[in-house]
């Protein structure tokens, strides 16, 4: 035994595999320890983005510093590659400008070129109306940005009359250390303004648990019927088998769509969604198990044991199960993978765990689907999720495939 | 060829009794559930409706294909007699289209996308599995770990990171839908380059998933067919690189097949739900539609279809099976 886990740990891919592993298995146990905030508290507002932010308020009013920093040249390079394309477009137009002068990766002489030549009554024939408004709202914006006004910070007084209280000129600046209320939202919020990693890690959590109930509920009932199938055989194999094939060609998937509707949304929380998985993917390891065990079952050490009239669960859980174990071990981590993607794939369809009270990756993503996060842009909501899944999946069938190779050295490389 | 005819024979009954199964299971499923039973789902579905012969007409729908007052086997019966006929019942969110009506125009968007994108990643998985295995080296350790990766990332999540590149970020393609939403469906050339506009997202994202897992197995069967005694043996003989690895890519083809045909139903699942995510007109689609509307007849309908579909590709596969291995062949010439 010893020596069969000191030959999987040498291994490189088990080793990868448990590395990442054990990393987001450490994560998810000492990051509650470290932000004690609830996970589900929705604090932000419909996919903030990733970012610290910072109280206005407070930054009204800390001390100022006055640096000297040009301003206005960081707030034209923020103007987007479209907008500048079309205005270089505008200026060769109608705006006499010549090509060559134009360089639309320098801001502010763009910006220069524009405020010299353009005019909203220029006559600009092929232009739809729409097309000209664009360009007017688009002057505006640059005013804007390039404006060097000062800014009021008004209070109001006793008379209920704006009273202003400080200029802030556009040099004007606040050490962030001063700030007293700031947030820092690695990845995020989501749909609901909750904190995406905090909520992540949690979710991480919950869809383990999720697999692992899974995978025990497969392995038992499989390893049960694998047992039963190979050892005792004749009609007993027959049924079982002829079970176990109609099982693995009707797609799980419909059965878990079929059960899980059935079962009904108040009744289905995590558990039973995780057992609903369980008993819909349990025919893999019945056939894995039974195949090895009528390897095993003319054996002359199981011979020895019927002679000597040792008792069936004695022969089987002395002589056939530590033979089999390697192969269940294996089936099992692969069940654990399998049934973190068939809660999520059931609850993208809407029929995963019917709660508020906890997150799982699938809800994660069926919300992030629901409110459209990819088509706004708000990838932090759904990318690292996908990735949160491969990674456990991957790592998992990374610990799978090195066993394999250790338990069967025809595999090796 | 007498002895191939008993092996089909014997497929097909198999496969008739599964599907038997299926139905029964489809059947039973639902009206097992305590405090469940299709009757709630009526008066659940008609929950909202304000038009009144609407839900007269439902309440009668489901009379005549549950007979809810009916026993078990009865019932069982009637389901079955409906089946045969085609009749899957009246859809309650498309009221008042019929299942069938429904299914028969999406079962075409699914079946023509993921049969080509199964088989096209299949395809490419097992090439580049074998020249993984063929060339080792640098490129083998290189794209060994990536098709992991690959292959361990859900059907869904390429496809959203697809759709979020291609089609967000880049605007190459489009995000939604089967065809322009400004078009009718025609025979004409511009709906069909619109639909072939559509098809690539889907379809790459399919095929991306197929790649990976397929790579992988093919990778290890031919690492173990190459280093097999014939292969030494031939090496040995000194016939020609070329020649042997003919043979052994055929070998190592074989336990493809197979699980290819073991694997299929997972695969048809993980695409179902890659279809939602682009709004593709079909089953999956459809799918989504019936459990948000808790449409029972037309969920019923969508599972059945799938299962069928999935059999039928199954018994393909194995009738392909048996002409390509030889040891079936020779099995049967006994």
């Amino acid at each position: 035994m010893k020596n069969m886990i000191k030959q999987v740990f040498h291994s490189p891919k088990f080793i990868i595999g448990f590395i990442i592993f054990i990393f987001m298995l450490l994560t998810i146990i000492f990051y509650p320890l470290i932000v004690r905030a609830d996970p589900l508290n929705m604090i932000g507002g419909l996919f903030n983005k990733p970012g610290t932010y910072i109280s206005v308020k407070d930054v009204v009013q800390t001390n100022e510093y006055s640096l000297k920093i040009n301003t206005v040249s960081a707030k034209l390079n923020s103007i987007s590659e479209e907008d500048k394309k079309s205005m270089a477009d505008w200026l060769i137009r109608f705006g006499n400008v010549k090509k060559s002068e134009i360089n639309i990766n320098n801001a502010t002489s763009l910006v220069n070129l524009w405020n010299e030549n353009y005019k909203s009554t220029a006559e600009q024939t092929g232009l739809l109306a729409a097309q000209k408004q664009g360009y007017m709202r688009l002057n505006d914006k640059i005013k804007e940005l390039m404006s060097n006004a000062d800014v009021y910070i008004a209070t109001k007084d006793n008379n209920g009359e704006l009273e202003s209280k400080a200029p802030l000129d556009s040099q004007a600046f606040v050490n962030t250390n001063d700030i007293l209320n700031e947030k820092t939202f690695i990845l995020g919020t989501d749909n609901f303004g909750r904190d995406v990693l905090t909520e992540l890690v949690s979710a991480m959590g919950t869809s383990l648990k999720i697999g692992l109930v899974a995978g025990i509920t497969a392995t038992l009932i499989g390893l049960v019927l694998g047992l039963l199938s190979g050892y005792v055989g004749g009609t007993l194999d027959d049924f079982i088998m002829f079970v176990t094939n109609i099982f693995t060609v009707i797609p799980s998937f419909i059965l878990l769509v079929l059960i899980s509707f059935s079962v009904g949304q108040n009744a289905r929380g995590v558990m039973l969604t995780a057992c609903i998985i369980g008993i819909t993917s349990w025919p893999w390891t019945t056939r894995s198990v039974r195949s090895q065990v009528i390897s095993l079952r003319n054996r002359d050490h199981v011979n020895l044991s019927k002679l000597s009239g040792h008792s069936l669960p004695r022969i089987i859980s002395t002589d056939i199960l530590p033979y089999v174990a390697s192969y269940v071990v294996m089936a099992f981590i692969l069940q654990i993978s399998s049934g973190i993607l068939a809660e999520a794939q059931l609850s993208m369809l809407g029929l995963g765990p019917a709660t508020t009270k906890v997150s799982t990756l699938g809800l994660m993503m069926n919300w992030a689907m629901a409110y459209k996060a990819p088509l706004t842009g708000a990838w932090w909501a759904f990318v690292p999720v996908i990735l949160a899944i491969t990674l456990i999946s991957f790592s998992l069938n990374l610990m799978n495939t090195g066993l394999d190779q250790v338990f069967n050295p025809q595999l090796r490389d | 060829m007498k002895g191939y005819k008993k092996y089909y024979f014997n497929k097909v009954i198999w496969y008739v009794l599964t599907l038997i199964v299926a139905v029964g299971l489809n059947f039973l499923l639902p009206r097992l559930m305590p405090g469940n039973p299709v009757s709630a789902i009526a008066v659940r579905a008609s929950n909202g409706m304000t038009d009144q012969t609407a839900i007269q007409k439902v309440y009668e729908e489901y009379v005549k294909t549950f007979g809810i007052n009916k026993p078990l086997y009865v019932q069982f019966l009637q389901f079955v007699k409906n089946l045969f006929r085609g009749d899957l019942g009246v859809s309650f969110t498309y009221y008042p289209r019929t299942v069938s009506d429904i299914l028969a125009k999406s079962v075409w968007w699914t079946v023509c996308l993921q049969l080509p994108a199964i088989l096209v990643g299949w395809l490419l998985g097992n090439i580049l599995g074998a020249v993984a295995a063929y060339i080792k080296g640098a490129w083998d350790k290189a794209i060994l770990p990536a098709f992991l990766f690959l292959s361990n990332m859900p059907a869904f999540g390429m496809a959203i990171l697809l759709l979020f590149f291609f089609g967000v970020y880049l605007k190459w393609f489009p995000t939604s839908l089967g065809y322009g939403y400004d078009l009718n469906p025609n025979v004409s050339l511009q709906f069909i380059g619109s639909v072939i506009y559509h098809y690539q997202l889907p379809f790459w994202s399919i095929v991306l998933i197929t790649i990976g897992g397929q790579a992988i197995g093919m990778r290890s069967m031919s690492i173990y067919e190459l280093n097999a005694d014939y292969v030494k043996y031939s090496r040995f003989l000194g016939i020609k690189d070329r020649k042997v690895v003919k043979y052994v890519f055929r070998n190592a083809m074989l336990p493809q097949i197979t699980g290819l045909a073991l694997s299929l139903g997972t695969m048809v699942g993980g695409a179902l739900v890659a279809e939602i995510i682009f709004s593709y007109p079909g089953l999956g689609t459809t799918l989504l539609a019936a459990i948000t509307g808790r449409d029972y007849p037309l969920i019923s309908g969508c599972t059945l279809i799938i299962t069928i579909m999935v059999l039928i590709a199954n018994l393909a596969v194995e009738i392909l099976y048996g002409f390509i291995d030889p040891r079936v062949k020779a099995a049967q010439e006994e």
